[in-house]
């Protein structure tokens, strides 16, 4: 157990560190800067530099007015949502004019970035590819050799759609089509980067493949779009991570993820979300699971001003099984809006979501959840629990549950719990000669545990330590 | 005995919980070696008093002096006082979940030792005790208190006196809920603890324990205030007479007064 270091006021603690870790920022000189603000000729000209198919191009340009004539969402943080100025946003920004696989050619810039962030060392040790995205492109990309003999295609999304556009074509908004929300419409008209992954039948990716997000330049929007396919029987893991520098105005961060499994396939995806405080995170994260197949998201939230994120899984075939683990944090100002949406649409599928939230400060995090099953999806068994954990008496924590049950053969578990860090287990704790800001750490750690248990033992440690950064000097 | 100073004492010591006084004026002086029991009905206000006496926030001290190792007690919170060398072994330890015994009894001997302190025997030593006080291995790994039965509850708290070594410990109702083995390895693990530097005090409502444990002095609580001292032989008194004749005496020196 770590001791706890300043006792500053906490957010003065938190940005000196997150900007030397962070928070920095490089001064570059883009291959293409682009312009603020959203139109047609932005999106034409997106689909010109990458030199896409003209299907692409067309998905993109209706996607745009889909954009345009859906209203904000008027749920979630309205005020917030409201604040969001679409005209003072980079939609498109490409650093460099060739994607790098060797650390050696990426720009010196752009690699020590990286290398603070520590992703060329997860690559050495533990992960069986990477994918390196600053601003809109994935400027470096790798993946074992063993992985790429076995038929596993992982590259970002652009190389993707040029390389297997039949694929592309035939998945790309099956899971989430742009009509969706404003936001998946937003992004299917700039999406840039992101991972496109394609597990042959039967096999099992053993080690996990990274993507890692990177926002660099002030007011940058960036639109990744990610798809997964794991045929018949396979099973992957995929991890990505996201960071930014901290700027006075905000950024919007809005991602599209798909992921299909196919019979039997088991997909698990793992995001560690730590956003600089400056940025929007309005992301739209679906999956499809066929017969017996199983699709886990496992999603922590510690950064961001806003994140509004309900990752949910369609059950679509007979024996599926859905899991969704999330953890939020929120400190000063934030709100983590997030959830889990579970479809049950087949008979004998099975759904657990677990939401633990902590909310510190002026903090506040909302559990957002919808669990739908369909009238023939019969002996289905869903479970939910959310935990909430308050720490000071502005803290916030809200549910909103939603049940649409429409036949009787269901088993439905419900748990909710709010609990403030109990004086009590303090007192336990400090009797043995702990500190009370060390007794705290030591409660709320163990709080999150059923969350970092999950997680391959570098990111726990990493997230143990922002969340020690986030509890610095609090007070209860 | 003349040339030493207490380990512990604490002189007229009034305590409030919820704005009611539960100790009224109690005083006692600890030697090195030594062992007292404070023996009461329930209600008395014993564990009031020793939850007051390691700082618990519900449990307000409103008069009265308290040293450990002659240093203000008084004026530290509860970590100080841990710090300082005192322990409380609760009647109730809480569960907290999601933090394993092992973590947190290494935070604890760290907290003690200093964050820099090499930690490095520290698991030969947890697995040592453990062993000895029949604590099953797998329970280094099992969240603190959580799902834990009495007697296990129990156990955990003698392997982190045991592990901290405590200048002076107090012990509140160890023996309750345990079956005859489990109070004969409690027993063991007090008596492996206790040396001639450091002073424990048992609180306790039976005598049991004390078949195990050789109290140097018994003192009777009643109604907030230690009634009665005496060695051994008192505590036999009461488990043969119960707790009745105290009150009468106490009721006759009232009248008397």
């Amino acid at each position: 157990m770590a001791e706890s270091q300043s006792k500053n006021n906490s957010l003065a603690g938190l940005n000196e560190d997150y900007a030397s870790k962070y928070g920095f920022h490089d001064p570059v000189d883009y291959f293409h800067k682009g312009v603020k603000g959203i139109n047609h000729e932005v999106v034409e000209m997106i689909s010109r530099m990458k030199k896409e198919p003209d299907w692409m191009k067309e998905i993109r340009h209706e996607a745009l007015d889909i954009f345009f004539s859906k209203p904000t969402p008027d749920w979630g943080n309205t005020r917030l949502l409201g604040e969001i100025d679409y005209d003072n946003v980079y939609y498109f920004m490409k650093p460099i004019e060739e994607q790098q696989h060797d650390w050696d050619d990426v720009p010196e810039y752009i690699k020590k970035t990286f290398d603070r962030l520590g992703i060329p060392e997860a690559e050495k040790k533990f992960l069986g590819g990477v994918s390196a995205q600053y601003e809109s492109e994935v400027v470096y990309h790798s993946m074992r050799d063993d992985l790429k003999k076995q038929g596993v295609i992982f590259l970002d999304m652009d190389s993707g759609l040029r390389e297997h556009p039949d694929i592309v074509k035939k998945y790309f908004g099956s899971v989430i089509p742009a009509t969706d929300n404003k936001f998946a419409a937003l992004n299917t008209s700039v999406w840039s980067g992101g991972s496109f992954i394609y597990v042959p039948p039967g096999l099992d990716v053993k080690i996990p493949l990274q993507a890692y997000f990177r926002i660099n330049a002030e007011n940058m929007g960036q639109f990744e779009r990610t798809l997964i396919i794991a045929d018949k029987g396979s099973r992957v893991h995929y991890i990505e991570g996201c960071t930014a520098p901290i700027y006075s105005t905000d950024s919007l961060h809005s991602a599209v993820v798909e992921l299909l499994a196919l019979e039997d396939a088991y997909i698990r995806y793992t995001t560690i979300q730590n956003w600089s405080r400056n940025i929007y995170n309005l992301v739209t994260k679906r999956a499809s699971a066929y017969k017996n197949a199983t699709v886990e998201w496992v999603d922590g939230n510690i950064g961001s001003r806003l994140t509004m994120k309900y990752p949910c899984i369609q059950l679509l075939g007979e024996g599926a099984r859905g899991e969704v683990l999330s953890v939020a944090f929120a400190g000063i100002d934030q709100h983590q809006d997030a959830g889990a949406k579970m479809i049950h649409a087949a008979p004998n599928t099975s759904s657990r979501i677990t939401s633990k939230s902590i909310s510190k400060d002026n903090g506040r995090a909302s559990y957002r959840g919808l669990i739908k099953v369909h009238k023939h999806a019969t002996n289905v068994k869903v479970s939910v629990e959310c935990d909430a954990l308050l720490i000071g008496e502005e803290a916030r924590s809200d549910t909103y549950p939603t049940m649409e049950v429409d036949n009787d053969q269901v088993r439905v578990e419900h748990e909710a719990r709010v609990s403030k860090v109990a004086e009590e287990q303090l007192f336990y704790l400090t009797s043995r000669g702990l500190t009370e800001d060390d007794a705290r750490l030591l409660i709320v750690n163990g709080f999150m545990e059923p969350f970092t248990k999950e997680l391959p033992m570098e990111y726990a440690v990493e997230l143990n330590r922002l969340i020690e950064l986030e509890m610095e000097g609090s007070i209860g | 005995m003349d040339n030493k100073k207490p380990v512990f004492e604490f002189k007229d010591i009034h305590v409030e919980v919820e704005g009611k006084e539960v100790v009224r004026g109690v005083s006692m002086k600890v030697y090195p070696g030594d062992v007292h029991a404070i023996m009461g009905p329930n209600g008395s206000g014993k564990s009031s008093l020793s939850n007051a006496l390691m700082g618990h926030p519900l449990y307000k001290i409103t008069k009265g002096e308290a040293y450990i190792d002659g240093k203000n007690l008084l004026e530290m919170s509860a970590d100080e006082r841990s710090r300082a060398g005192l322990f409380l072994a609760f009647q109730y330890p809480l569960a907290i979940p999601g933090v394993t015994v092992a973590n947190f009894m290494r935070a604890a001997l760290q907290a003690h030792r200093g964050k820099d302190a090499d930690m490095s025997d520290f698991r030969k030593l947890f697995l040592a005790e453990m062993k000895a006080l029949s604590i099953d291995k797998t329970f280094a790994t099992r969240y603190l208190n959580d799902g834990f039965s009495g007697g296990e509850k129990k156990r955990v708290e003698i392997l982190q006196m045991i592990m901290l070594q405590p200048k002076m410990a107090l012990l509140d109702e160890t023996d309750s809920g345990l079956d005859i083995d489990a109070l004969k390895t409690v027993a063991e693990g007090i008596n492996r603890y206790h040396n001639d530097e450091n002073g424990v005090l048992l609180v306790t409502h039976y005598q049991r324990l004390l078949n195990y444990i050789k109290p140097d002095y018994v003192h009777v609580m009643f109604k907030g205030q230690l009634v009665k001292s005496g060695g051994p032989e008192l505590a036999l008194k009461l488990e043969e007479k119960g707790y009745d004749w105290i009150e009468q005496e106490v009721n006759q020196a009232a009248e008397v007064s």
